[in-house]
């Protein structure tokens, strides 16, 4: 309990220094909230309303305090270049990268597990040496880059989707996961190539314990030993890459976006970066580095339950 | 009985075969690269429409895009500044973070306190999108995005280090020297750090690629280097669309890149065994 109490306090911390860094790195840039709003044509008097309106002659903490109020009501401010809502504009483009978090973390689950598994099984043989060769060569591919050429190969060539052929999930489901599925696939393969490196080298230091010989001498067979025992001790010191690779994944989805002409955060993000649209980018931001703290959190949790001796040391 | 002369020859160190492969790759990448930032064949801009989508030549032997422009020329020309950009990365995140690490995990107190608290928030932030948020600050370009992406890589390398010097700093050989009257700096600089460079070296590797990869993500996204400096990851944005047609200025740009990330990492894991 004190172990969770702990946590919930940095988690809450983190985030509020999180909110606070993002605003103020806004404040400093040079330039006129009021005036990239107007334009330039503008006159004088009405800028200055203008500024008032927003708040904006306030001092800075008061300023940050207003913002914070909003945001957690889920007013995240108004776009400067297309005057809407920000939460509106984000909750449209949203569906799409969750879509492609979830898909690609699945799949680096479900590939990475069975073949660290085996790896670390066959450590020294030919599965693993196999396997180690394409995990370098998959690891040295860009993400973006891998985005080209699965467009390419199964785009272009085998034609199993449209390139830039994104369906809304509103319009249908299966079309909307049936285009997605091809940038997860190209976040997910670099993620899965460093998943089974590292889960090999555990599932090898895992095999060289007492417990290993014991559960075999109790007459276990070999298979329940490597899944009952020796995997779910080999997954502790994984979680943490884990809870990493989603920050990363998350980042991916902004880039690979772009590859796959998906309109979503990343297109967002990008769009108001070159518009200097601050409120946007400031709310995406937030957002993001919430949810990556969120889900570290969330490991730190998943460590005490699956290891009862991280309570006691906590 | 007494051994003979050729016994002792058999005990032989094994061969390192990572850092081999490794430093070849890497040796041919940066000698390519290096080479790009002084000389090109042609003008990486020059446009001659009469050469649009020309097939491999000898002249031109990766072809040419959709403007006529040599993407030999262009490949070069991009992987120079792709270069510089993470040379200028590491040189900033690398020494700035080594420097760091260096005093904080030596000195510890408050600063190293308040040091970790600080690595703690910045590793909320994926990599990609910290720099995005300086470069929305500071404004694109190539200078810019060294600044960025080496202020992004500062807290990593503050960390490994700070993490490797506090294991040195009381082991035996630094007490020996503070007995011998060795200043602080003197332990810091010609005691602790020889010690500790397999894990940096290594962590530089690493660092060097992710400079690559981020700088190229992020011209990609058509937010990092800005014309007329080319680079790999706008040209191959650029040419997506003609994949097809000149196939080279895509999949060149890209086979540099992976020699080059199949050569660090490597040489990193060579490094560190």
């Amino acid at each position: 309990m004190k172990y969770l109490i702990k946590k919930f306090c940095t988690l809450i911390i983190t985030l509020f220094f999180i909110s606070l860094l993002s605003f103020l790195a806004f404040q400093v840039i040079p330039g006129d909230a009021a005036l990239s709003k107007l334009g330039t044509g503008a006159t004088e008097q009405k800028r200055e309303k203008l500024r008032r309106e927003m708040g904006l002659d306030r001092p800075v903490l008061e300023q940050y305090g207003i913002w914070l109020k909003n945001f957690g009501q889920g007013n995240m401010g108004e776009s400067y270049t297309y005057s809407l809502p920000v939460s509106e504009m984000i909750r449209e483009k949203m569906p799409a990268n969750l879509a492609i978090t979830a898909m690609s973390f699945l799949m680096m689950l479900a590939v990475s597990i069975p073949l660290g598994l085996l790896a670390g099984r066959y450590a020294g043989r030919i599965p693993d040496r196999i396997l180690t060769v394409c995990n370098q060569f998959v690891m040295a591919v860009p993400g973006f880059f891998m985005g080209i050429l699965i467009t390419c190969v199964f785009g272009l060539a085998l034609h199993w989707f449209t390139p830039g052929g994104y369906v809304s999930y509103q319009e249908s489901w299966s079309g909307f996961f049936g285009y997605l599925i091809f940038p997860s696939i190209a976040i997910a393969l670099p993620k899965c190539a460093m998943g089974v490196k590292l889960l090999r080298s555990s599932v090898i230091g895992e095999l060289g314990q007492d417990y290993v010989r014991t559960a075999y001498s109790r007459g276990n067979s070999q298979a329940q030993v490597l899944l009952s025992h020796v995997l779910k001790n080999s997954l502790l010191p994984i979680l943490t890459f884990w809870a990493l690779a989603i920050a990363d994944i998350v980042a991916s989805s902004v880039i690979l976006e772009q590859v796959f002409t998906i309109p979503g955060l990343g297109t967002l993000l990008v769009q108001s970066i070159s518009n200097r649209d601050y409120p946007v980018v400031q709310a995406i931001i937030v957002l993001i580095a919430g949810l990556v703290v969120t889900i570290n959190f969330l490991v730190d949790l998943l460590y005490g339950i699956i290891d009862p001796r991280i309570e006691l040391r906590g | 009985m007494r051994p003979k002369k050729g016994d002792f020859k058999k005990v032989k160190k094994e061969k390192n075969y990572y850092f081999i492969s490794g430093g070849i790759l890497v040796t041919v990448v940066t000698v390519f690269m290096l080479v790009g930032l002084f000389y090109t064949p042609y003008d990486s801009e020059a446009m001659d429409l009469s050469l649009k989508f020309a097939p491999f030549t000898l002249a031109h032997p990766f072809g040419c895009d959709q403007f006529g422009r040599d993407v030999f020329s262009r490949v070069l020309k991009g992987s120079g500044t792709t270069f510089l950009v993470a040379a200028g990365t590491l040189i900033i995140g690398g020494g700035l973070g080594t420097l760091l690490g260096l005093f904080t995990g030596y000195f510890g107190g408050w600063p190293d306190e308040v040091l970790m608290r600080f690595n703690d928030l910045v590793v909320a932030f994926p990599n990609i999108l910290l720099a995005l948020i300086f470069i929305s600050i500071l404004g694109p370009g190539k200078y810019n995005v060294i600044l960025a992406l080496g202020i992004v890589f500062i807290p990593s390398f503050a960390r490994l280090v700070r993490s490797e010097v506090i294991v040195h700093r009381d082991m035996d050989y630094v007490k020996s020297v503070r007995l011998m009257g060795g200043s602080h700096l003197r332990i810091l600089f010609v005691h602790i750090l020889p010690n500790i460079k397999g894990t940096l070296f290594s962590a530089l590797a690493i660092g060097f690629n992710n400079a690559v990869l981020s700088e190229a993500g992020m011209s990609y996204l058509g937010i990092g280097v800005q014309p007329p400096d080319a680079s790999i990851g706008r040209m191959m944005s650029e040419a997506q669309a003609y994949i097809f047609a000149a196939p080279g200025s895509v999949l060149f740009p890209g086979l540099v890149m992976i020699l080059m990330v199949l050569g660090f990492g490597l040489l990193s894991d060579g490094c560190s065994v």
